[in-house]
């Protein structure tokens, strides 16, 4: 298969991370034959793979595979894809653009001197040239650019997760068995001494149908009371702009944004939050946006389907009321 | 004593609202307000910080900041040095627009190479203009050292041969030694640049940046290679219309939201 697209999909706990039937979605858009490589040791289960519509996956077998992010950084993953690559040159290599596959397809696309292409959420094979070209937010999704590869060498393509829905497809794939074993990373390795977890309060973010979120308006952390309140009520999870993180109001794990994290509830409702683009950019799947904010000219108010103008000290605990008041 | 890269990249000023931010798409080119002059990106200002803490934690060090570009706002990137950064080395030059990441990159290695290499290069988690996160993984990838992504705290060990690194990781954070030299991105997570001193603008004022052209670094033709041609750029527009909830005063708007929201079956 010296040409087509090879899917780096990441495993987690022996199975497919929820990106990878995005990243087959998304490759579909370019090749409808496109083979997913994944990364496994001897936990992983194959019954995982049912459905998962590709026709071919191959596995890349090596016993500390799912022990990778052991250093902290991916640096066995990465080698672990650069041999898939040089053994199956691929014309395009498409991963998500995760933590991990941030640092994968830089190194790949650095490794083999490939164009790199971050973060896109559309992809699309151009009519006159024949060739892909992937549209990527920019300048914090102010802007959206597009790219086109314009030279015969290897193309590399990080897709931004949630960007295209998950493939549902029948059929079993066939499995060829790669054995890397004796990939091994050189030089100096940095050594992961603790995982710390910081388990965030309440319901996770990315899992909540309604998010609540505050921002700089609520002028310090004493009003994030008001809004877990509210969570309470609405059984929503509690997020934050950067700015309200950066000030020490309330956490990092959560703040929603381009470098926060992405959600998508049926309603996202927010309190002083100018809807900076850098902020969008984690809330754009957001199906309907509620805002309170003081001023009517604030960018939210532009994607928000309910607003409310006014200070957040006199709407917020009438609107909390309120709400307990249903049934 | 330990010689510190800080990779900082002008950038144009993201405090700028939504509404304000025009692109011209003939020239694929952003086009700032006019008066707004451009920034230090905020990650990066953060990994300067990271760099003045290790000093002020009594490690010896040399501060480096290396900069690729060309129309540079010399009192913009004379910030680093304001806050106490020694050097300031901008590769200045017209090729710089048409880099990839792979390209700065070769440039950013190539230059701090030619400044006899660093036990450390800090960069940020990623630049604000184009959001590629690319850069110091390639860096580390061409100097061919340890990399360590999302750094929130940076500390020498004892015996001053590694680091102990915080990073922000899925869920919480990891403890990382890592081995020196290294390439490391630092977040937001870390804090905020300090402020500048009087002192310290005035020392910054008087020094003079050492400036090069990619020619001078010897590295022949690194641009683009044809790898990645940006074919359009646009501002998207927002279809949502806003439906404004208003009642007798602000709370009575509070009470017909939740009113509203319910018959909408939103909450
Ligand atoms: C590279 C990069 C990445 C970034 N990533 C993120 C990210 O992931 N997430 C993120 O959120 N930001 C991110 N940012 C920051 C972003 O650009 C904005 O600075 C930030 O989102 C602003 O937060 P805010 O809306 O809370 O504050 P502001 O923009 O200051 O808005 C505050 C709002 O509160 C309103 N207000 C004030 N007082 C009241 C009151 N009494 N009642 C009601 N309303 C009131 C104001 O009218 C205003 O609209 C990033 C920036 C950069 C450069
Ligand atoms: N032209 C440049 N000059 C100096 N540093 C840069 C340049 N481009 C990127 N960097 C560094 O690499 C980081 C990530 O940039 P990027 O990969 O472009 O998102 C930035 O935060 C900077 O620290």
């Amino acid at each position: 298969m010296s040409s087509g697209v090879l899917i780096v999909g990441e495993v987690i706990d022996g199975g497919l991370h929820p990106t990878v039937r995005q990243l087959v979605n998304a490759a579909g858009q370019i090749d409808r034959d496109a083979s997913l490589c994944l990364a496994v040791d001897d936990a992983f289960d194959v019954g995982a793979l049912e459905n998962v519509g590709v026709g071919n996956v191959i596995l890349l077998e090596h016993p500390d595979a799912a022990d990778d992010g052991v250093d902290g950084v991916y640096s066995l993953l990465s080698e672990l894809v650069c041999e898939a690559v040089a053994q199956l040159e691929p014309s395009s290599v498409m991963l998500a653009k995760t933590d991990a596959g941030s640092v994968v397809s830089a190194r790949v696309a650095a490794r083999f001197g490939a164009g790199l292409a971050a973060d896109c959420i559309d992809l699309a094979v151009n009519p006159s040239t024949g060739r892909v070209a992937v549209t990527r937010p920019v300048h914090g999704g102010n802007a959206l650019a597009v790219y086109e590869f314009p030279g015969d060498g290897l193309q590399v393509v990080s897709v931004r997760p949630g960007a295209f829905e998950a493939e549902v497809a029948d059929g079993i794939p066939e499995v060829e068995r790669v054995d890397v074993s004796g990939v091994s990373v050189s030089g100096a390795v940095p050594v992961l001494v603790e995982t710390v977890s910081e388990a965030g309060e309440g319901i996770p973010l990315e899992q909540a149908d309604v998010v609540v979120s505050g921002g700089r308006g609520l002028g310090g952390p004493e009003p994030f009371e008001n809004l877990r309140e509210l969570c309470g009520l609405l059984n929503a999870a509690l997020g934050a702009s950067r700015a309200a993180c950066d000030a020490g109001w309330i956490d990092h794990s959560h703040q929603v944004g381009l470098t926060g994290k992405s959600i998508s509830p049926t309603t996202y409702i927010t309190v002083g939050i100018s809807g900076a683009s850098q902020h969008m950019a984690g809330c754009s799947s957001a199906r309907n946006i509620v805002a309170i904010d003081k001023d009517r000219e604030a960018n939210i108010f532009s994607h928000a389907r309910y607003g409310v103008v006014g200070d957040w000290a006199k709407v917020l605990p009438a609107f909390t009321a309120a709400v307990a008041e249903l049934d | 004593m330990l010689k510190i890269a800080v990779c900082a990249k002008q950038v144009p000023d993201t405090d700028i609202p939504p509404s304000q931010f025009k692109v011209d798409e003939d020239g694929l080119q952003v086009v700032p307000p006019a008066g707004v002059p451009p920034i230090v990106n905020g990650f990066d200002m953060n990994a300067v910080e990271a760099a003045l803490r290790l000093r002020d934690a009594g490690v010896e060090c040399e501060i480096v900041i290396f900069s690729v570009g060309n129309a540079f706002a010399l009192d913009v990137m004379k910030k680093p040095l304001a806050i106490g950064a020694d050097r300031l080395v901008l590769v200045d030059d017209e090729e710089s627009d048409s880099l990839d990441a792979l390209g700065t990159a070769r440039v950013l290695a190539a230059a701090i190479e030619q400044d006899g290499g660093a036990d450390l290069v800090l960069a940020g988690r990623q630049a604000s203009d184009w959001d590629q996160a690319h850069v110091p993984i390639m860096l580390s990838e061409l100097m061919s050292v340890p990399l360590v992504t999302l750094v929130r705290n940076l500390t020498m060990s004892e015996d001053g041969d590694s680091f102990e690194v915080e990073r922000v990781a899925e869920g919480g954070c990891q403890r990382i030694e890592c081995p020196m030299p290294a390439v490391m991105t630092v977040t937001n997570e870390l804090g905020e640049a300090r402020y500048a001193n009087l002192r310290g603008i005035m020392a910054a004022t008087r020094k003079r940046p050492e400036t090069r052209t990619i020619a001078d670094l010897g590295i022949g033709d690194v641009a683009n290679d044809g790898r990645l041609a940006m074919t359009r750029l646009f501002v998207p527009v927002s279809e949502s219309t806003v439906e404004f909830i208003e009642g007798e005063d602000e709370a009575d708007a509070g009470r017909l939201l939740a009113l509203r929201l319910r018959e909408a079956k939103l909450i």
